[in-house]
């Protein structure tokens, strides 16, 4: 983690670990930032989701002094939410959705959001946290999912092989971050021979504004349906 | 699933022009019928799609019972099924029809 | 009991449920059954669709005044969002932002993500989020409604706890992981899914109402859930301010520390200082409501 943080932010940062959590300030080519995450594929519990939240709302308050809100940049890296009994009675849930509405308190108070997902980003750990950025970035070896196929298959009861077979013709079924690109929902997969500062100044400027993803996705011909079917319902594009 | 089309004739329903229905849910042992409006007054036609391999004869007879115990001509009825009886499939059949004949 | 006749929530499909919550005759579907937009996704799959896929939005009244409405068909794959059923509910958040009605009531029966669709179904859900924390941003209240079959879990899960207000009866259920899901993975120890009065007790309604996840409890009841979302509609919208925000990170922060051992909802009924937490779960809905009355649950948001 320290190897990317030093990768990403050459001219310097004071982010801090605190077990699974990451929080702290960096110098970007985008000037100071906010870094706010989780790493080494955590499952996040109550008290991550605690931890958070506190960070984007001392992040919203810091600079609502200021009047300069400085972007965010999440780091994403979680194998999904904890499996227990004990937070699911606390409700886990709520957790997470407090953690959304902190997240989207930030865009409504002018802060850009960037998600870079590190390792791996897999479903209910994503969805209320890195997933809800303006800008979604897949750093090289990044692995996106809801579920691995062979789960998959044991839920929906039909064959590993057959859904291997869908998964080669279909982004829909299959784990992988290109697959999420093509749907809309990553906007740039980074390489290694990327320059990662700069990609991150880009993915800065590029952040805010509406929720365009399935427009994306339509573009990209991975997810079709989604826009025209949202459009419809919805009587007329917003903003149109 | 299994995918096939009929047309049976039937009585004129007489409100064949206006008609839309939904009746069912889609789930195991269950299905839905959808009711539109046809092509011919005195023929209903019908899409059967299920999950049931094999049935198709069963299928026709229990459709042609339905749509002559029914005033279906100039009806469009379209089946997701998900491997209901034929008992239910008639049930369902007649709440369809029958709807539409308690609004003539 | 005072109703004569009541009329299960838990046993009607999502159209009765819609019938019996809003003004008669007042519902308009939005992209009904008619226009037969099914998955692609479960026709590739050799599978059963639905002409709704599953989910049945549009505009009403309720006593008079304009909603939105939305509602999920538990029965048809477990209320599972797809790429289609996802972006008929996040359209539903859009065109509040447009047509401004007194309220979006969302009807939540759901296991959240589908599976056969995965990818699609976790960015639709992501999606629905975004179109109704924007819709809640633009002032217009969110109302939730639980007690189906599937209850609400996943990512419909969080979904719920965005609204501003839930209303549930003992027989729905909240919650991330399903008992099922913790038990495959953690093991029978861990979470007991064939025990059903223990996954009540830690998922249900009245554990929900306790911690202040739900704002009501109802009876299974479509009449009671009517009456529930009638009252919410004569509230005033809470704020989401940062102060707000503020608050539930604290009062969310006070619930992990004083129920950190807890296990089971008996052990926070216990926590909570209620009488006999072992006869709770056979209360009826204003038995309990009048038993929880003293405490009034923090609301955590």
């Amino acid at each position: 983690m320290n190897a990317l943080l030093d990768r990403l932010f050459p001219t310097g940062h004071t982010v801090a670990f605190d077990g699974h959590n990451l929080s702290g300030h960096a110098a970007s080519a985008a000037g100071r930032v906010h870094v706010i995450g989780t790493r080494d594929r955590a499952a996040l519990t109550t008290d991550m989701a605690l931890k958070l939240s506190q960070a984007v709302l001392d992040a919203v308050r810091a600079d609502q002094a200021s009047g300069d809100p400085r972007p965010i940049v999440f780091i994403a890296s979680t194998q999904g939410q904890a499996l227990s009994r004990h937070e699911e009675l606390l409700g886990l849930n709520g957790y997470f959705a407090h953690m959304a509405r902190c997240v989207d308190l930030a865009r409504r108070s002018g802060h850009r959001l960037v998600t870079l997902i590190h390792g791996e980003a897999v479903s209910g750990g994503f969805l209320a946290f890195g997933l809800l950025a303006d800008r979604i970035c897949a750093l090289p070896e990044a692995q996106v999912k809801v579920m691995d196929l062979r789960a998959m298959a044991r839920v929906t009861k039909i064959a590993p092989e057959r859904l291997e077979a869908l998964a080669q013709t279909s982004p829909v079924f299959a784990p992988g971050a290109d697959n999420y690109a093509r749907m809309g929902a990553i906007h740039a997969l980074w390489s290694d021979t990327d320059d990662w500062p700069q990609a991150l100044r880009q993915a800065i400027d590029e952040a805010g504004g509406e929720d365009r993803r399935a427009e994306l996705g339509r573009e990209r011909g991975g997810r079709t349906l989604a826009q025209p079917v949202a459009e419809r319902v919805a009587g007329v594009p917003l903003g149109a | 699933m299994e995918r096939f089309t009929l047309s049976l004739p039937s009585a004129p329903c007489a409100r064949a022009d206006a008609a839309a229905a939904l009746c069912g849910v889609v789930s195991s042992g269950n299905l839905e019928i959808l009711v539109d409006r046809g092509s011919m007054a005195d023929r209903c036609d019908i899409e059967v799609n299920t999950s049931a391999h094999g049935f198709r004869e069963t299928w026709e007879a229990v459709l042609s019972d339905a749509v002559a115990r029914h005033a279906a001509g100039g009806l469009a009825l379209a089946i997701n099924d998900a491997g209901a009886t034929p008992a239910v499939v008639s049930l369902r059949l007649d709440q369809a029809l029958e709807a539409l004949e308690d609004r003539a | 009991m005072s109703r004569l006749q009541r009329h299960s929530w838990f046993e009607a499909d999502a159209r009765a449920r819609i019938a019996g919550l809003v003004d008669a005759n007042s519902f308009r579907e939005l992209c009904g059954p008619h226009e037969r937009l099914t998955s692609p996704h479960l026709a590739v799959l050799d599978l059963p669709v639905a002409f709704d896929d599953g989910v049945v939005v549009g505009e009403a009244t309720l006593d008079g005044r304009p909603v939105l409405v939305g509602a999920q068909q538990g029965e048809f794959n477990g209320g599972a969002v797809g790429e289609i059923h996802g972006a008929k509910l996040r359209g539903l958040f859009e065109r509040a932002r447009r047509t401004r009605p007194a309220a979006v009531l969302l009807a939540i029966d759901s296991g959240g993500v589908r599976l056969h669709e995965a990818n699609a179904g976790l960015i639709a859900i992501s999606e629905l989020m975004r179109a109704l924390l924007a819709a809640r941003a633009d002032g217009i209240p969110v109302y939730g409604l639980i007690g189906g079959s599937c209850g609400a879990f996943g990512g419909m899960g969080i979904v719920a706890r965005l609204c501003d207000a839930l209303v549930m009866s003992e027989e729905g259920r909240l919650g991330l992981s399903g008992p099922e899901v913790i038990e495959t993975v953690k093991g029978v120890d861990e979470f007991d899914s064939k025990d059903r009065a223990l996954v009540w007790r830690v998922t249900g309604g009245k554990l929900r109402r306790s911690l202040g996840d739900a704002t009501m409890l109802v009876d299974d009841d479509i009449a009671a859930f009517r009456d529930a979302a009638r009252s919410l509609l004569a509230r005033p919208v809470p704020a989401r301010d940062l102060a707000a925000l503020d608050a539930d990170q604290r009062a969310l922060t006070q619930r992990a520390a004083r129920h950190a051992d807890a296990r089971d909802g008996l052990d926070i009924w216990r926590a909570l200082g209620l009488p006999e937490p072992a006869l709770i779960p056979m209360l009826d809905a204003a038995d309990f409501n009048r038993l929880l009355a003293p405490l009034s649950p923090t609301e955590a948001a």
